[in-house]
């Protein structure tokens, strides 16, 4: 038994074409379907219509947990072990927005990183795959039952792919 | 009669052509690579030899004499964390600016930055001396329950350049998945194995993207004020010391210049003999070289200007410290370091004015090789030079390296080119699919017109 559902998987190589079929299939009620490009590309970004990724949010809070841990260490360290250097007060926090910086940007990358895995294996959806579509093909995948298949074929050949074929 | 021969339309490569043509760059390793992969090795074992006798015998092996307690290995550091600074300028201050031609280069200079830092970090550990105490540099809890002093630069650096290493190593991967996804529907054998692995399972779906996009965008906005600020952080180092010739508030801006400079001239460096033996001719053209040397006489210029306004203010600021110590840099015992500094990093460079040697690449690539040499010894006087000429005469000293040092400094640019040359071989130094990116994908409407 395959890992996905059963549907038609369609390549295309015009991406003008891949972005219509995608807007009709939207247009005939489709929603779980899976596009794949070699490359990341605006127009079938727009086709398809995603909101705003939410890994921003985990850079953002990374960031501040960064910033607050850099400060938040160097401040409780030198409380810790009161030493004057420098003739500098023992918490000095200006040197320590170099801290505060480097954490900032450590922590962040970090949680965008964890984001970014994390949201993408939330999203993903069992589909049919094809190798050609790291190379030079744009393809979608539609989950459809046996008795829906020929009109969503009909639209995806009408729209220009090259190949339409039935994956079970 | 002269037949007049009309050059042919050169049409831009389609997309399986640069998956093909980056894909041929890997695997089936040449004789030629495994010589300099031997010769590489070898001189990475005798720069290894030589820090294993350096940690047997102690640091006196190294060539340190009060006053000058910094080295060529504090040297070596800097020059290599400068190295480091272009690739994550390539990759995302460019990036950024939506600047379409790094996307050629970027992954070569990308690469060369962890590299680079993967390279400097050792240094430090070198020059401690007592190796295997590099841990106390990280605060960690311990019984005497000291802490490390945030207060110090020496600090800040350790915080700079690990998070510089995190963060351009996590860059550099997140950057290859996607190609790593492209190869391994074309590879075979152990290697299609390690792309699976290392592709993360990337097929390019639509959340994919939509997830990746952002997330490179955000990591490109969070290395840019990263990359600025780690040189900065190493300047200070010296610049808040009172050491005449280090004490100065120019030191971030000309340091991260200098080090911007020193990296575009080791992309350089590696690009050219990468391109032909890659045949990447037609994805790395002349104009992308003619860019890169547009940045290295940008950033070579702040350096001279640098060293001038050094200079202007060791005068106009009556200090005798100062003035003595910027004449002993230019008449002292090391005037030759000096005078070898500001021939390549502040003269040739003037040569790229003429568009001839901005688009010659054997010119660009010997041009770029006295740039890195005029660089290391930049740092050299910088560190050296001021060291050996401080307040008092009696504690003014003369410091030249040993051969410990001149063959860990060989060691660690084996080191550099050995992980250069084993990514080379393995993985893709043009980047897949931000080539394609900037090539338009077909239209339908457009065939049928």
């Amino acid at each position: 038994m395959s890992a996905h559902p059963s549907g038609l998987l369609a390549a295309y190589r015009h991406v003008d074409a891949a972005a219509g079929a995608i807007r009709s299939l939207k247009h005939m009620g489709y929603v779980d379907f899976t596009v794949y490009t070699p490359v990341p590309n605006h127009e079938i970004a727009d086709a398809v219509g995603h909101p705003v990724s939410p890994v921003r949010l985990w850079t953002l809070l990374g960031g501040l947990t960064g910033c607050v841990t850099g400060f938040g260490m160097s401040m409780w360290m030198s409380y810790d072990w009161p030493l004057v250097v420098g003739g500098k007060p023992i918490g000095s926090w200006i040197p320590y927005v170099v801290i505060a910086f480097e954490l900032t940007v450590l922590f962040g990358a970090g949680a965008t990183i964890l984001g970014l895995l994390y949201h993408s294996w939330r999203s993903r959806r069992p589909a049919a795959f094809d190798g050609r579509f790291t190379d030079d093909m744009i393809g979608i995948f539609v989950p459809c039952p046996v008795e829906r298949r020929p009109a969503v074929e009909e639209l995806l050949r009408s729209s220009g792919a090259e190949e339409v074929r039935v994956e079970s | 009669m002269a037949t007049v021969v009309q050059p042919e339309p050169v049409a831009p490569p389609t997309y399986h052509d640069v998956t093909r043509d980056v894909a041929a760059t890997i695997g089936h390793p040449s004789r030629g690579y495994f010589v300099l992969l031997g010769i590489v090795l070898v001189v990475l074992a005798i720069g290894a030899s030589a820090l294993l006798y350096q940690i047997r015998t102690g640091l006196g092996v190294a060539g340190y004499t009060p006053p000058i307690m910094w080295g060529a290995y504090i040297t070596t550091f800097v020059f290599w964390v400068g190295i480091a600074h272009s690739g994550t300028l390539i990759s995302a201050i460019l990036y950024l600016f939506r600047s379409a031609w790094r996307t050629a280069v970027y992954r070569t200079a990308e690469a060369m930055t962890v590299f680079a830092v993967l390279t400097a970090g050792l240094f430090p550990l070198i020059h401690v001396g007592r190796i295997w105490y590099a841990y106390w540099l990280f605060p960690y809890p311990n019984q005497r329950q000291l802490w490390v002093n945030f207060k110090s630069p020496l600090v800040f650096d350790v915080f700079a350049v690990s998070t510089y290493l995190t963060v351009s190593t996590l860059f550099l991967i997140v950057g290859l998945i996607p190609d790593l996804a492209a190869l391994r529907e074309q590879a075979t054998g152990w290697r299609r194995k390690l792309y699976e692995i290392t592709s993360l399972g990337w097929q390019g779906t639509d959340q994919q993207w939509r997830h990746y996009t952002r997330a490179y965008l955000y990591l490109a906005a969070l290395a840019t004020p990263l990359v600025l600020s780690v040189h900065s952080v190493v300047s200070w180092d010296f610049a808040v010391s009172i050491v005449p010739g280090w004490h100065a508030t120019i030191f971030a801006p000309y340091f991260v210049a200098g080090a911007i400079y020193s990296g575009v001239a080791m992309v350089i460096t590696l690009m050219v003999p990468l391109r032909k033996v890659f045949k990447m001719e037609r994805y790395v053209t002349v104009e992308h070289f003619e860019n890169l040397s547009k940045l290295l006489l940008l950033t070579g210029m702040i350096v001279a200007y640098a060293y001038g306004t050094e200079y202007f203010i060791a005068w106009y600021s009556g200090n005798p410290f100062e003035q003595a110590s910027f004449y002993n840099r230019a008449f002292g015992d090391y005037w030759w370091a000096t005078w070898t500094m500001i021939l390549c990093n502040g003269f040739l460079p003037l040569f790229l004015f003429f568009r001839k040697v901005r688009r010659s690449i054997p010119a660009l690539f010997v041009l770029s090789l006295f740039v890195n040499l005029g660089m290391w010894f930049e740092r050299f006087v910088i560190i050296v030079v001021s060291l050996s000429f401080e307040y008092e005469p009696y504690a003014m000293g003369h410091y030249t390296p040993t051969w410990v040092e001149w063959a860990i400094l060989a060691g660690s640019f084996a080191w550099f080119f050995m992980w250069f040359l084993l990514f080379a071989k393995n993985f893709p130094t043009v980047s897949i699919t931000e080539v394609k990116e900037i090539i338009p994908m077909p239209r339908k409407e457009r065939a049928h017109a």
